[in-house]
């Protein structure tokens, strides 16, 4: 029996990806959740597990391609069992009993030989591998941008998939500054522009969308961290290094407790239409050398604080290594942004499309407070709230986040399951 | 200068070339009383006779075979086949025999034969339509010339004549008919060597016989947009001279082959691989081909009309190329 590999869907909004590569040939034998491939995502390079142990029969896409999420790209077969031809149509799972029926074709008529377009397909998927991390570039514009001593890399490509072109050396070496200095009074020299990462430009893309397209409005509250910070401590006290809880777990914990009686704030928005997610998956920003990523906590109401904290920590630790899983991205439905360990007291946060909620998430400060008409110093922390309008009101907002509140004032409450 | 058609030009060279030397001779089926079944040789064999102007029987290995003795022994002749589709008939004999034989005997002998014959197309279906260019261009020991113009096709056959070897000379049925500036006088062109047939800087269209017109046309249509098409006529396709080919490609860094064939093992084959290897560092995007549609040529004129590339197509593909 054959099993079908697909593409993922790694998001709400994710139509396409490119198969980077195969970590495994064809013939090799693979166990069930092996990595088999990656798959480059905007914003992350991301493996495919097996789903099924067995062998690898066909491939189908070939590193490079870019396919439609849902797209067969390989099929796995029971070991021993007959490997498919990878030129077979994904679905042709066709059992009829009495034998195979042939496609109608009209070059199957008169015609002797078989019809050309095949073989020619198949010699094309076999040129087009890619060589990996190189730059995309016609000989003559690499030849152009090593005679004029500039980087390929600095160049946005205009051609086929990027290609860098003559056109577009010719236009870096036009734009490249060659007098000593600018008059005075003209605005300075724009720099060479540096072409942004395939995550970079996401990012780009996807914060301009949201500030674009959902209304956002803000509130933030103060939190009182004391209870929190003696459970945390005294819980770390006994626990090993992976099992220590962080503030953020208890955060984590907390939001998504209070998400499952506010199934608005677990929703999106699409075309006129509210959607509520049946999960409750927290996107956990998470920074990186060159950008951020917000690997996804699945069901986090259902978790334990210490399932939050060992599974958080280990989303935390892949991101960081370029090594995310497919279920590690997309589906996520609420975001937590924490930017404490900088030092910041509050921020505001971009909703993270379609989403319909963002929590920014501040240090945790002692400062004076006033507690029962006293003056006392207690560990506080400001946690504002972004909402999308066009999803929540004001008022279903501020329930929510008094909730989130109250919860992280009563930290003994996240212990029970 | 006067404007003649392909099929006068060719005519006039034979004419000139039986007064010139009184050792050359046609031979071919129909040649003589009937003037060939294109028309080429018309009143040649009232003006010179049955002696050098022979009709032969319908056996094309013979015909060669023929030729090839008679050249051997001393004369000139020029061989016709009455369409390129029966040289597999004569197989044998020009691969080898004619493309052999000053090889094989150490230079001894030679064979100044040409062998006149012309592909094309136009309903007749899939064992009358082939070019096979691309068959004898693979052979070492013959000069394959392919004209796409009256003038070249004058003044290059009037060359092959003169050769000592051996020169598969393919016309074009669809080209008989198309007119051309002439000169009066004597003149020839050198075979194995490409003409510039339009100039620009843009792209290169590597091209010959009837496609050049194609080219052409497409060329002119694509000025209208400001895209200026260098098209190089490589009238001669063995020996290959890329010289013209290398310049144009190191002023528009992109070239596309336009032939009438099948591209697969084609001359656009070997056009893209010699461009990729010496011309490399200069190519700003791949060397493409445009040819007939690998089927045989069916014989309905509606598919028919589908088989071979045409000036839309080409505009197409370039401007493809360009985006």
């Amino acid at each position: 029996m054959a099993t079908n590999v697909i593409l993922p869907s790694l998001g709400f909004d994710m139509t396409e990806g490119t198969l980077s590569r195969w970590l495994k040939k064809e013939g090799d034998r693979v166990e069930k959740g092996e990595a088999i491939a990656e798959i480059e995502t905007e914003k992350a390079t991301v493996e495919i597990a097996a789903a099924v142990s067995g062998v690898l029969a066909g491939i189908i896409v070939t590193a490079g391609q870019t396919v439609p999420t849902g797209t067969v790209i390989g099929t796995i077969v029971d070991a021993g069992g007959k490997p498919r031809e990878a030129e077979a149509p994904p679905a042709a799972t066709v059992s009829s009993p009495g034998g195979a029926q042939a496609p109608p074709s009209a070059a199957q008529g008169s015609t002797p030989g078989p019809a050309e377009p095949a073989a020619t397909q198949g010699v094309r998927k076999s040129e087009t591998a890619p060589v990996e991390d190189r730059i995309k570039a016609s000989p003559v514009a690499r030849r152009m941008a090593r005679d004029a001593g500039i980087d390929l890399a600095s160049i946005q490509g205009s051609g086929p998939d990027g290609r860098v072109m003559e056109r577009d050396v010719r236009a870096a070496i036009d734009s490249k500054p060659t007098g000593p200095a600018h008059p005075e009074g003209t605005a300075p020299q724009p720099g060479t522009p540096a072409r942004l990462s395939k995550m970079r430009q996401a990012i780009a893309r996807r914060m301009a969308e949201s500030k674009a397209t959902a209304p956002h409005f803000y509130m933030t509250v103060d939190v009182n961290m004391d209870e929190a910070m003696r459970v945390r401590e005294q819980m770390n006290r006994f626990a090993s290094d992976t099992a220590k809880i962080s503030i953020n777990d208890m955060i984590v914990s907390a939001t998504a407790r209070t998400l499952a009686k506010f199934p608005t704030m677990n929703a999106s928005y699409r075309d006129g239409n509210l959607v509520e997610h049946s999960q409750i998956n927290i996107g956990i920003a998470v920074a990186l050398e060159d950008g951020l990523i917000s690997p996804v906590l699945r069901d986090a109401d259902r978790k334990s604080l210490k399932t939050i904290a060992e599974e958080s920590k280990a989303l935390s630790e892949r991101a960081r290594a370029g090594r995310l899983r497919s279920e590690d991205l997309g589906s996520g439905t609420f975001t937590i942004s924490n930017l404490g360990m900088f030092e910041v007291n509050e921020f505001i946060a971009i909703i993270n499309p379609p989403e319909a909620a963002i929590l920014a998430v501040g240090a945790v400060i002692p400062r004076p407070v006033a507690v029962d008409g006293e003056v006392r110093v207690a560990f506080q922390m400001k946690a504002t709230l972004s909402v999308d309008h066009r999803v929540a009101d004001g008022a279903q907002a501020g329930r929510f986040l008094r909730e989130v509140r109250r919860r992280l004032e009563n930290p003994v409450a996240l212990l029970a399951d | 200068m006067s404007e003649k058609s392909y099929r006068d030009a060719v005519r006039d060279a034979l004419r000139e070339e039986l007064i010139r030397d009184e050792r050359v001779l046609i031979l071919g089926e129909e040649v003589g009383v009937w003037g060939g079944t294109y028309a080429v040789t018309r009143s040649l064999y009232d003006e010179f006779g049955g002696k050098r102007i022979i009709d032969t029987p319908i056996a094309e290995a013979a015909i060669i075979g023929a030729a090839v003795g008679a050249a051997m022994g001393g004369l000139r002749p020029v061989a016709e086949l009455m369409t390129i589709n029966f040289s597999l008939e004569a197989m044998d004999q020009i691969v080898n025999n004619a493309a052999k034989i000053h090889f094989m005997f150490g230079g001894q002998m030679k064979v100044p034969l040409v062998i006149r014959t012309p592909a094309g197309w136009g309903q007749l279906a899939a064992t009358h339509s082939q070019s096979f260019e691309a068959w004898f261009a693979h052979l070492p020991g013959l000069i394959v010339a392919m004209p796409g113009t009256p003038y070249d096709a004058k003044g290059m056959l009037k060359t092959a004549i003169r050769s000592d070897n051996p020169v598969m000379f393919i016309e074009h049925a669809r080209l008989y008919g198309v007119k051309g500036d002439v000169p009066d006088g004597e003149y020839t062109v050198p075979l194995g060597v490409p003409d510039i047939k339009r100039a620009g800087g843009d792209i290169t269209i590597v091209t010959y016989s009837r496609m050049l017109h194609v080219a052409l046309a497409a060329a002119e249509e694509l000025s209208r947009d400001g895209i200026e098409c260098e098209i190089v006529d490589l009238r001669t396709l063995r020996p290959l001279n890329m010289s013209k080919v290398y310049d144009s490609v190191v002023k528009t860094h992109r070239a596309l082959v336009l032939e009438e064939d099948w591209t697969t093992c084609g001359m656009g084959a070997e056009i893209a691989a010699r461009i990729g290897r010496d011309r490399f560092d200069f190519l700003d995007a791949p060397v493409e081909r445009l040819g007939q549609i690998e089927v045989p040529v069916p014989y309905a004129r509606n598919l028919e009309a589908l088989m071979f590339p045409d000036e839309k197509l080409v505009v197409q593909r370039v401007r493809e190329m360009l985006s």
